[in-house]
């Protein structure tokens, strides 16, 4: 009979796009884009024992970095702009024993960051990025001279290889008041 | 006759718009999938400090914030001062309530992801290091050794 002719009228889908539309500019408006960046960083166990050993080195092989409440840096005992920071480290790390004030090699170096309660974060983490780029840049130097490729595009395990080189030794003591 | 005016009436045919929706619903399904919704109400100020050595923060899921900075807004700062404070998810915290912060995301996650678990520190760029200082010592404690000092990309 009729009724099992007639089909269901078609639903009109010419508002679908708009209501597509009005999703999309919402979906569009509340996206971040953004990726977090950051200086990573690890914290060293609580357990203190492996500390002596670490410090037993003689006094060349730290590189004694001070900032002090009002942002003032001391390295080695001398007053430095952050702008020297990065040259001054990696002349340290990178000294091989030539001058008998810095390192005797990049593996023995360590360099000591002891800031007060003072500190600024901000200058906190100008020291902490001029003293990693000091090692990027080290490291970096090395994967060139060694296999003419940038650090980053390094396979893995020669990533290992050249952060063996220069292994990163920042260690930080607890802050004072000064 | 009329053969060639028909023609010349039609001109171009109108371009069809059936494959729009497809189109957009594309577009949509792209940024649905890309967008993250902010989960938490930022309840202290955080200008984030610049770096140029800075490494990509990979798997948000397994990151931890901790947000330190002066109470946000005119309101908020006549009411607990001006001095910074520590946000945990949605409210203010103490540096005690780390241990069990930290706690607490390790429960939320799968044992085998929990080495993998990284802190990041957003703090304000006018925080003093004290503060720093005393919720590091509190990550050790958790034993979240794994950390990241987050900042904002230098623009040269």
């Amino acid at each position: 009979m009729a009724r099992s002719n007639r089909s269901t009228p078609e639903i009109n889908a010419g508002s679908m796009a708009d209501i597509a539309f009005l999703l999309l500019i919402f979906f569009l408006v509340t996206t971040t884009m953004d990726v977090d960046t950051g200086i990573a960083r690890k914290l060293p166990p609580t357990a203190e024992e492996q500390e002596p050993e670490d410090m037993q080195g003689n006094a060349r092989n730290i590189y004694e970095v001070y900032v002090n409440k009002q942002d003032k840096l001391l390295v080695e005992e001398n007053e430095m702009k952050i702008e020297n920071l990065r040259e001054g480290a990696r002349n340290f790390i990178d000294n091989n024993g030539k001058d008998p004030s810095l390192s005797d090699s990049p593996e023995k170096a360590i360099i000591s960051l002891v800031n007060s309660r003072g500190t600024s974060y901000e200058m906190y983490i100008s020291v902490q990025n001029e003293l990693t780029a000091a090692y990027n840049e080290l490291r970096n130097e090395a994967a060139i001279t060694k296999y003419n490729l940038n650090y980053t595009e390094l396979p893995k395990a020669k990533q290992k290889e050249i952060r063996k080189m220069y292994p990163m030794k920042i260690s930080e003591a607890p802050p004072g008041e000064f | 006759m009329s053969k060639f005016k028909k023609n010349k009436k039609n001109g171009t045919p109108p371009i069809s718009t059936a494959s729009l929706p497809d189109i957009v619903f594309m577009l949509l399904f792209f940024f649905m999938v890309t967008t993250v919704m902010r989960e938490t109400e930022m309840l202290v100020d955080n200008t984030l400090p610049q770096a140029t050595e800075v490494k990509k923060l990979e798997r948000k899921s397994l990151v931890s914030y901790i947000y330190i900075g002066s109470p946000r807004g005119l309101n908020r700062k006549k009411q607990f001062g001006t001095k910074a404070k520590i946000q945990l998810n949605d409210s203010y915290a103490n540096v005690a309530d780390i241990q069990a912060f930290i706690a607490a995301e390790r429960e939320s996650r799968a044992e085998e992801e929990i080495p993998l678990l990284t802190t990041s520190i957003k703090a304000d760029v006018d925080v003093k290091m004290g503060i720093i200082s005393d919720i590091k010592e509190e990550l050790r404690k958790a034993q979240a050794y794994k950390i990241n000092y987050s900042t904002r990309k230098e623009l040269k």
